[in-house]
């Protein structure tokens, strides 16, 4: 019973802090871009414009809440939720520190890798219910990149998973103990990052929202929370792409004098930062740009990856 | 792919870089005398209307947002009897101003003139008059023409010979 | 465990059903998908996790994917649930209904004989399966690796085709526009005649 009621509140506490966390990323987001642009951003809602995240919520609750009438409409209810469900799904086999994780399974990394290949669904479906050329472009767009990508997405991690001999994320992070895994694994982690922005559709790789070309790609019907899921779904992706990278390749908790969570977030932090640097820095490339460097570059070097790493843990073992 | 890390570099040292934002309703902007913002009527300097009520302002205004109806006071001076501009239509082009034989009608810089019903933003001749001479302080239309009006006969304007007497013959 | 194992075999059974039953091909897909997923937590359930993991990744998350894809691209209207509402008569589907029957029939004879194994009784890691796959059943995996290599090489000489004549052709004109105008790409073309192409 105790157990029980304590798995129960770390599931809550673990869903209030990514939620807020990826709420705060709003403001994040925008003050840092203003940062890297030479302007302030959000500074007027609050001290440093930090109620700006509260003013941008309360708008998208109150917004109507719309569904066209051409739109396919139990599908298009569908597809915001989806993309939640996935990406908070994920953060149930995340081991934040000793002890911190909702469940450690021993497929952890397998099964975050599932949920990232049922996330596409949700932009798939919804560009496709919106009924309308520009989402279904979107749409087009996200199932052809988000497929291609997740290929060497798995590939760039079974070299980790080869290192620590696990799927386990606690098992990975133990095996950092003497070494973090970006020295050994550093082509791993260059595959797994770019993988990581492609699937999470960050610029430099929006092309399915590509504004400049598509409205706004596959949401461009959405109006209201339904919009504000894929929104917050996003951010949620890049806090998870964040985490995973911390865990897989940085030792995750491991660290001297903090305390291990103090650590975990520190990592996390420094890759948000950096995922916002990137849409900061980057223009998005060409559709055929970004199917060529994904089968004809990364899918190559992943394999050469996975199979240099095999070998040699052959023949060190 | 070391361009892409050198492009990230860069754009990560911007964050020391000084802001070019100017954060406006706390610290103005500087606009220049000459700026064309919110209309104005101006005053002689001796505080008479300038506005004579040609109507070139109107016809030159490409939007046709002035309107105005001519009238006349006992003296023979004229004036507009109403002067209205729909600021909701204007476009601050400044025709107007150059229109103006008498620098009645002048562009000033304030733009800060947003009003949430539009019915306001049309101005009427009070909202429009301001009390001093504008850009032009000693410029003033009734004393160099030579038109008799109250107060002020023929010839009595400012470098004008007093008129010639037609049945004399001397030069 | 039991329980769970029972909801997800009959959400799958339900699902599979309402695949047969749409008239509309994407939501027909929709249920497909569910379908694959409660075949994964029937895995998980029997103690095979990696196997769940996969069947989530390969068949519902990438596969099922591409079967989306494609049907977003052909072009359906009204005009295919009519045609679907059509095919849906009681004489189109009862003969294959009543064959399926007699097979199900069979199925439930069989399983009752020979008794089921314990359900999840040894829980079947990565590890287990990469020695099986590499071990006793190493001609299987190479004959289906052939197999993916011919489909790939397939796939390949498919897509290679050679640009259309007319594409070729508008690419050439447009080069030659350009070159003509000193890659000055704002006036490029602008000496054409009015009207033409």
């Amino acid at each position: 019973m105790r157990e029980t009621i304590i798995h129960i509140v770390t599931v809550l506490v673990v869903l209030f802090v990514v939620l807020n966390i990826a709420a705060g990323l709003i403001w994040v987001e925008r003050r840092l871009l203003a940062l890297w642009q030479d302007r302030y951003g959000p500074n007027r809602v609050g001290p440093f414009g930090l109620l700006q995240v509260a003013a941008d919520t309360i708008k998208l609750f109150f917004k109507e809440d719309w569904v066209p009438p051409f739109a396919d409409k139990w599908v298009f209810i569908l597809a915001p939720g989806i993309v939640m469900l996935t990406v908070l799904m994920s953060f149930t086999v995340l081991t934040f520190a000793p002890g911190i994780a909702i469940a450690d399974l021993n497929i952890g990394l397998l099964f975050v890798l599932a949920m990232s290949s049922l996330g596409v669904y949700s932009v798939v479906l919804g560009g496709w219910a919106s009924d309308n050329k520009y989402a279904l472009l979107g749409g087009l767009r996200a199932a052809a990149q988000m497929l291609s990508y997740e290929v060497f997405m798995g590939l760039s991690l079974m070299g980790v998973v080869l290192m620590a001999g696990s799927f386990s994320m606690s098992a990975i992070v133990e095996a950092q103990r003497k070494m973090w895994f970006v020295v050994p694994q550093f082509l791993g982690f260059v595959l797994f990052l770019i993988a990581g922005v492609a699937e999470t559709r960050r610029l430099p790789f929006d092309i399915p929202e590509a504004e400049s070309e598509l409205v706004a790609g596959f949401h461009s019907e959405y109006s209201g929370m339904k919009f504000g899921m894929f929104f917050v779904g996003e951010y949620v992706g890049v806090v998870l792409i964040s985490a995973l990278i911390s865990i897989l390749f940085f030792g995750g908790w491991l660290g001297p004098v903090l305390p291990p969570i103090v650590w975990f977030l520190i990592k996390m932090f420094f890759f948000i930062g950096f995922f916002i640097l990137l849409r900061a820095a980057l223009p998005r490339p060409r559709f055929d740009q970004l199917m060529d460097w994904g089968w004809k570059l990364m899918l190559p070097l992943a394999l050469a990856n996975l199979l240099v790493t095999g070998a040699i843990v052959l023949a060190v073992r | 792919m070391l361009s892409v890390i050198r492009t990230l570099w860069h754009i990560f040292l911007h964050a020391f870089h000084p802001r070019v934002t100017v954060q406006y309703p706390d610290e103005k902007p500087y606009l220049a005398p000459r700026y064309r913002g919110r209309i104005i009527l101006s005053r002689d300097p001796d505080g008479g209307e300038r506005c004579v009520a040609c109507y070139l302002c109107a016809v030159a205004c490409p939007v046709d947002c002035i309107s105005l109806q001519a009238t006349e006071d006992e003296t023979g001076r004229r004036y507009p009897e109403f002067f209205r501009i729909n600021f909701s239509r204007c476009i601050f082009c400044g025709y107007c101003e150059e229109a103006c034989p008498t620098y009645a009608i002048q562009l000033t810089p304030d733009f800060e003139i947003c009003e949430y019903n539009r019915q306001n933003l049309v101005y009427e001749k009070e909202d429009l008059l301001i009390s001093g001479p504008g850009k032009y302080p000693d410029y003033s239309f009734w004393r160099v023409a030579g038109v008799e009006i109250g107060g002020k006969g023929k010839g009595e304007s400012e470098r004008e010979d007093p008129p010639a007497d037609l049945r004399s013959l001397m030069p | 465990m039991a329980i769970l194992f029972y909801v997800a075999g009959a959400v799958a059974i339900f699902a599979t059903l309402m695949v047969l039953t749409r008239l509309n091909p994407v939501h027909g897909l929709l249920y497909l998908i569910v379908s694959l997923l409660a075949v994964a937590i029937v895995f998980f359930t029997l103690g095979a996790p990696f196997m769940a993991a996969l069947e989530v990744i390969i068949y519902a998350g990438a596969i099922m994917v591409l079967f989306v894809f494609v049907v977003m691209l052909l072009n359906l209207g009204k005009r295919q649930v009519e045609q679907e509402r059509a095919w849906l008569k009681p004489g189109m589907w009862v003969g294959p209904v009543i064959l399926a029957a007699i097979l199900i029939v069979e199925v439930i004879f069989l399983a009752t004989r020979t008794g089921g194994a314990a359900m999840g009784a040894v829980e079947i890691g990565p590890k287990q399966v990469g020695i099986s796959l590499f071990g006793p059943y190493l001609i299987g995996v190479e004959l289906a690796s052939f197999l993916l290599l011919a489909a790939l090489v397939g796939a390949y000489h498919l897509g290679m085709g050679k640009p259309q004549k007319g594409e070729k052709e508008y690419g050439n004109r447009t080069d030659e526009s350009r070159t003509a105008a000193g890659r000055d790409l704002v006036r490029a073309g602008a000496d054409r005649p009015v009207g033409a192409p």
